[in-house]
């Protein structure tokens, strides 16, 4: 089957495919080269001059830039620890054997089939608005001060929104390596003397170690690009408290019309995105490797 | 130190009874295997004396102690698992040092002692290496030196060498004796190979749907089967069970005679029959007879005797051999 002849067949009967993709993908990109070298405004349209890198000058210059950096951190560094340690902590519930444990295991998937969109309206309107909402409700029947969540503790509340919608997806991940962990490794570490919390550190977590890589790379993709919650609840205030990168480009292409440094904010955008994605599989990818 | 006593041993999953009532009596320093075919119960009793399955009633005694309600790491005892379950993400040393670690000895000792255990089972060059990276026989040292290291009471092994190819199983039966003798441990091994059970046990337990058929040296059960259950299973090919009225019944329901204990001839007296087919292994001749007397019979004869299908033979038991059985299936002695 596979001579030469065959080969060459095989790839001449791919490459429509591989042509096609790859159009699909260069030319969106080569689009935003192009837009991020123009002067380009849609307040000024059929005025674009060639702008050099005038457009990354001002989007790296811009103060708001370190800031919405900064914000992208801490939100994906807060979600991946937050989804990963309860994760781990409800993945170890469910694998119990307890009462109604498919049922169960099915609720706890719930979020993730909940469009970002939605659940932040939810969080916003139902939970955590501050007349209205069931946080309110709880604080003012202590007899506490209800907490403005959006005003007072912004990035909070989008971290805890964003982990609620991913908690899932870590804990799916999570349960399914801890089903496949051999019973007699539990045992012999038992008839070796370990107890729960040595069985869990020695045996358990090790053998997590490949599951919760693949967790914090695929968190990682998806992340970086949170945009929907924060537009739906903080719109990235107050100021740029909840500004991230994603909702940076958005505001200066769709509130400054700024075409031009929005697409090189983008370009910016994708070179973060791959060095935080080389320094990850650095520290956790070796995990990966058979 | 370290005698185990059974004594009413029982264990049943809520209607389902395992085992009815188990006593037994191993001796320190023994090796005592437990054998049996699949699903009669002889893993669920090594997993009760090791802790790892509750007992239904009854009492396990170590030393003289009952170990009932004794977590399994406090029994003194120690296990090799027949996947041998490794922690695939620590080192050789890793997985003999873990159960020192986790009794918490000072680190110096813990070298010393994990040091001295790869010595006797050739794994010093090993030490550093992942468990992946060693062959089966390898991983099967390394569950062993688990098992040494804690000097434990008792090693307890469940069907260890099940997952090995023919050629690494003789030599690693071998080894296992070996190391026990050297350590004078007192060691339950439970195995469905009646060869395993022969080669390696001072004295076999032979197990029924979760009853203890016979408890006694490998000779013992060999010469002297307590009943029609042990007489089938110890011995290859099987003893040959014969129901129907002979001369040699003298009052028993039933007589069992071993193939190696019947002579073959081509005539004189004897059962006659004809020969339906042979097997020629050179240094033995497996003959299967169809008897009008009394069915099919097998026979075992040293050599070559030039014997085919379709002759007719004369087969006459050693009298002295003959094992006969009550209706009950108890032997009569």
């Amino acid at each position: 089957m596979a001579t030469q002849q065959a080969r060459t067949l095989g790839r001449l009967m791919l490459s429509p495919t591989i042509i096609l993709l790859f159009v699909w993908m260069i030319v969106p990109l080569a689009m935003t080269i192009y837009f991020s070298a123009l002067n380009y405004n849609l307040l000024n349209p059929g005025m674009e001059n060639f702008a050099g890198l005038d457009n990354y000058y001002y989007f790296l210059t811009d103060p708001a830039f370190l800031a919405a950096f900064r914000n992208t951190l801490v939100l994906v560094g807060s979600v991946l620890a937050i989804t990963v340690v309860f994760g781990i902590l409800i993945a170890l519930l469910l694998d119990q054997p307890i009462l109604g444990r498919n049922v169960v295991r099915l609720m706890v998937i719930g979020p993730f089939f909940i469009m970002p969109t939605v659940s932040a309206l939810v969080w916003k309107n139902l939970l955590m608005h501050p007349v209205s909402g069931l946080f309110a409700w709880i604080a003012t029947s202590l007899g506490l001060e209800p907490i403005d969540w959006f005003a007072e503790a912004p990035m909070f509340a989008i971290i805890l929104i964003v982990s609620w919608q991913w908690l899932p997806f870590a804990t799916l991940i999570l349960l399914t390596a801890l089903q496949s962990l051999d019973a007699e490794q539990r045992e012999a570490a038992e008839m070796d003397g370990a107890r729960s919390l040595s069985t869990f550190l020695y045996i358990t977590l090790p053998h997590l170690a490949r599951p919760i890589t693949v967790v914090i790379l695929i968190e990682t993709i998806f992340l970086l690009s949170v945009f929907a919650d924060i537009f739906v609840t903080t719109g990235g205030g107050p100021g740029l408290q909840t500004t991230n990168i994603a909702f940076l480009i958005y505001s200066q292409a769709l509130m400054h019309y700024d075409v031009g440094t929005a697409s090189a904010g983008g370009l910016v955008a994708v070179v973060v995105a791959n060095i935080l994605a080389f320094f990850l599989v650095r520290i956790v990818g070796r995990n990966l490797e058979a | 130190m370290g005698s185990i006593t059974l004594q009413d041993v029982r264990k049943a999953f809520g209607p389902h009874v395992v085992i009815p009532g188990a006593n037994l009596q191993i001796e320190d320093g023994s090796f005592v295997v437990f054998v049996g075919a699949s699903g009669c119960g002889k893993t669920t009793l090594l997993r009760m004396i090791a802790g790892l399955e509750d007992v239904t009633s009854g009492r396990i005694m170590i030393d003289g102690a009952n170990v009932v309600d004794v977590p399994p790491a406090r029994r003194g005892l120690s296990m090799v698992f027949q996947s041998y379950a490794l922690y695939p993400h620590m080192s050789v040393r890793g997985n003999i040092a873990f159960g020192l670690k986790m009794a918490g000895l000072p680190r110096p000792e813990i070298d010393r002692k994990v040091d001295a255990a790869a010595a006797i089972l050739n794994l010093t060059s090993y030490l550093d290496r992942k468990p992946r990276e060693l062959s089966g026989g390898q991983r099967q040292r390394v569950a062993i030196g688990r098992a040494i290291v804690r000097e434990p009471k008792a090693f307890l092994f469940d069907e260890p060498l099940s997952n090995l190819d023919a050629a690494l199983r003789v030599q690693m039966r071998q080894e296992v004796t070996r190391l026990q003798r050297q350590l004078k441990t007192t060691a339950i091994y439970v195995t469905h190979d009646q060869v395993e059970a022969m080669t390696m046990a001072d004295r076999i337990v032979v197990l029924n749907a979760g009853s203890i058929e016979q408890y006694g040296t490998p000779l013992e059960l060999y010469e002297r089967p307590a009943n029609l259950f042990v007489a089938g299973f110890i011995g290859s090919p099987r003893m040959n069970m014969i129901e129907r009225e002979t001369e040699q019944h003298r009052g028993a329901a039933t007589i069992g005679v071993r193939p190696e204990h019947m002579t073959v001839s081509r005539d004189g007296d004897g059962w006659s029959g004809t020969v339906r087919a042979a097997e020629h292994l050179g240094s033995d001749t497996f003959l299967y007879v169809d008897t009008p007397e009394i069915g099919s019979i097998t026979v075992r004869c040293v050599g070559e005797l030039g014997l085919g299908e379709g002759d007719s033979v004369r087969l006459r038991p050693d009298p002295t051999r003959i094992h006969r059985f009550d209706k009950s299936g108890t032997a009569i002695r």
